[in-house]
């Protein structure tokens, strides 16, 4: 698979969360506002690169040569974690108004499925260096793309007459697999 | 802290009151991901489940060594130790399972259930009571895996773990195995667990 053909199915056909259900909590949970929503997607895009970068590393100079591939999920997490921890410093330090902007969303990424996801199935599908880089920020694009679309929907819905007991999270979820339905029209893209 | 629970409620409220999928929102990606079919529910449902339990019992018993600033790293490295085991035992004796699965399992470690639980309750209870509660929640998370992987499966794809219920009349709706259907599916769960609520409140006033 070419460069650009992964770029653009891991932002449309194979979308984090309409195709493998990752950062379900985020995505429910900050798109009631689309400036939000934005700066969400942005922090992941983020993250998610760096800990493409990071967990490429600590697999292929690690835990392959000495043959602990069976740390990886207790190395990943660690690794997102402290990540995560330091990106907030740097910007905290360097950027404060990208802080303001990002600040709240940063320590709700270590939890956030969608990075550890993305470590994983880059080391399940055995991706090279630069694929897995590829690979994390379209992946980022796309969860990015997922949440703002899904936000500004909701922001409509707030105005919709939604029957009582699916308000909230029930609606969201139906807007979510009708998405998911037109997403899945991509797939012809990528044989 | 809330008055003490007696044991039979503290292990009934994960099955409804509190039920982690469809009143908490918990864990929402690994109950869409994997309930295509039933048996992967179930398998993913029992993981989850060891899991919770274990780091539970682990937790509670050494809740007052851990230096409250680093508690959650040390809850997420109890977690994945036992998520290890979990993915090793899966690949090792149910290998079809543990490909199905995918990278599912070892998802487990960022479960919001797990986590939520030990910050939440293992870390301000008795072992004997984290250990029931986590009994409960874990109950409660497999009926709703087995809940919307049973729809799913028989509408989707016409068959119950395997075994073909539905004759040969019957068109299976693909919608059902694909993304889409879990989500729809999902949501018109909670909706109409969310209905059941308000009827019961309205009854009991």
């Amino acid at each position: 698979m070419d460069l650009l053909t992964l770029f653009v199915a891991a932002i449309l056909v194979n979308n984090f969360v309409l195709y493998y259900f990752l950062g379900i909590c985020p995505f429910l949970g900050v798109s009631k506002k689309i400036d939000a929503a934005f700066s969400m997607g942005m922090a992941v895009t983020f993250v998610m690169t760096l800990t493409a970068v990071a967990s490429w590393m600590i697999n292929h100079w690690i835990l392959i040569p000495f043959g602990l591939d069976y740390l990886q999920i207790v190395s990943f997490i660690l690794v997102i974690a402290s990540l995560v921890q330091l990106v907030e410093m740097f910007i905290r330090k360097m950027s404060p108004p990208l802080y303001q902007a990002l600040g709240i969303y940063l320590p709700l990424i270590t939890t956030n499925c969608a990075i550890m996801g993305l470590a994983l199935l880059a080391a399940l599908k055995n991706y090279d260096f630069i694929k897995t880089v590829v690979f994390g920020v379209g992946s980022g694009l796309g969860f990015t793309l997922a949440i703002v679309l899904m936000s500004g929907i909701r922001e409509q819905l707030d105005l919709a007459d939604v029957p009582e007991p699916l308000k909230g999270a029930g609606i969201a979820l139906i807007v979510a697999g009708i998405m998911a339905l037109a997403f899945s029209g991509f797939s012809g893209m990528i044989k | 802290m809330p008055p003490k629970k007696s044991i039979g409620a503290e292990y009934l409220k994960g099955l409804w009151n509190e039920n982690p999928v469809f009143r908490q929102l918990l864990g929402m990606c690994p109950t869409l991901a994997v309930t295509n079919a039933v048996i992967n529910g179930i398998a993913m449902g029992l993981a989850t489940a060891f899991v919770l339990i274990l780091s539970s019992l682990v937790v509670s018993s050494i809740k007052k060594l851990i230096p409250s600033q680093v508690r959650i790293a040390t809850y997420i490295v109890i977690i994945a130790s036992f998520v290890t085991i979990a993915d090793r035992f899966l690949a090792a004796f149910f290998p079809p399972i543990s490909k199905a699965l995918g990278p599912y399992v070892p998802l487990i470690v960022v479960n919001c259930i797990i986590l939520g639980r030990q910050e939440a309750f293992s870390s301000r209870n008795s072992i004997g009571r984290s250990l029931i509660d986590a009994l409960g929640m874990s109950t409660g998370f497999i009926l709703a895996l087995l809940l919307l992987s049973s729809i799913r499966e028989l509408l989707g794809s016409g068959s119950f773990l395997g075994h073909q219920l539905l004759g040969s009349w019957f068109k299976p709706w693909t919608i059902m195995i694909l993304p889409a259907g879990a989500f729809i599916t999902l949501g018109v769960l909670l909706g109409i667990a969310l209905l059941i609520e308000s009827k019961t409140k309205a009854r009991s006033v």
